[in-house]
């Protein structure tokens, strides 16, 4: 069974479930948050349109190259800056993201900087932002959010200078 | 959730315009239309796990006790309830179609931003989706462990920074959510 078949299984059972759950509080209750969810996939659509589409075109204007080039050897506290910054303007998914970091970590690339790399794309990598988060959730709070994570993947990496390699 | 067009739209449809036209200066009208039917299938193919998270975030917010949740997860929850954001975010099955859906279900019955963000970000750096499904099969089993480890404390700290910063930024409680 494939790992995106096993996804859509749990997905939508979750959704039978709380369904379910909703159904036995009485049809109507049942009945308004299926509304509910409707209106708000129409609303979201277009949103994800927007974000599915256009992060394709924003990722084919940032070189890949510029990404691994911000991962150099380039040791201390300038290095992990260039590391959160390569995170969160890395585009594509997972399977980029941690290549550029194992990539990064075999070509000598300080581990300091290589876990801000990875933590600052997993709080900010654009293409999850525009593509999912602000489509679901208030723009607002999704600001918020990234604007009081901006210290983290420097206090990860300071935790990674303290207490060392893997 | 929210309305369909807001400056957050705005600013990505901006932002996507423009790259676009750089696509086409670079690569011709060739190389845009490649790009567009690649993220076109990529949209069809995500379409229905996206109905599927806006029907459980619907159902969730509908079943969910309200004051409980502004009780163990709303402003005055505490350490406590930072710890229970991050729990659950660690914990929660899925993507992103699930999660953020989830989240902003508990924002709307009434969790407060430090606690959606403890969960949010549990989600992103301790979630164990996608560690097990990338992380450890590309990085490897001791770089993924230890970069869990290392990324423990940050969910309950960025919970706790983000209430701290929203209680001096809106000292009164806005009446609603929304964008702006």
């Amino acid at each position: 069974m494939s790992a995106a078949l096993l996804i859509d299984i749990l997905l939508w059972g979750s959704v039978l479930g709380v369904g379910l759950i909703a159904f036995r509080r009485g049809p109507p209750v049942f009945k308004a948050s299926l509304r509910e969810g409707s209106m708000d996939f129409i609303n979201i659509v277009p949103r994800i349109a927007l974000g599915v589409i256009g992060s394709g075109y924003i990722a084919a204007i940032i070189p890949q190259e510029v990404i691994t080039g911000w991962l150099g050897p380039d040791s201390g506290w300038l290095g992990v800056a260039t590391a959160v910054l390569a995170g969160a303007a890395t585009p594509g998914g997972p399977v980029i993201g941690f290549s550029i970091g194992t990539v990064a970590l075999k070509s000598g690339g300080g581990v300091p900087q290589v876990v801000a790399y990875v933590v600052a794309w997993a709080l900010f990598a654009f293409q999850r932002v525009i593509l999912w988060e602000i489509p679901f959730m208030p723009a607002r709070f999704v600001w918020f959010r990234c604007a009081v994570s901006v210290p983290f993947p420097f206090v990860a990496a300071a935790i990674a200078m303290l207490i060392g390699k893997p | 959730m929210r309305k369909p067009i807001g400056w957050s739209t705005i600013i990505i449809a901006i932002l996507v315009a423009v790259s676009a036209v750089l696509v086409w200066r670079r690569d011709g009208a060739d190389g845009v239309l490649d790009i567009l039917t690649h993220d076109l299938s990529l949209f069809g193919g995500i379409l229905p796990r996206v109905l599927a998270g806006c029907l459980l975030g619907a159902f969730i917010s509908e079943i969910l006790p309200h004051e409980k949740v502004s009780r163990s997860l709303g402003p005055k929850s505490g350490l406590m309830g930072l710890l229970i954001g991050t729990a659950f975010g660690a914990i929660l099955p899925g993507g992103p179609f699930t999660a953020y859906p989830v989240a902003s279900a508990l924002l709307a019955v009434g969790a407060d931003f430090g606690a959606t963000i403890a969960m949010v970000v549990s989600w992103t750096l301790i979630g164990y989706g996608r560690a097990v499904a990338w992380e450890i099969p590309i990085m490897g089993t001791d770089f993924t462990l230890w970069r869990i480890v290392i990324s423990l404390p940050l969910p309950v700290l960025a919970g706790a920074l983000g209430r701290f910063v929203y209680v001096r930024l809106y000292p009164k409680p806005l009446a609603k959510d929304d964008e702006n």
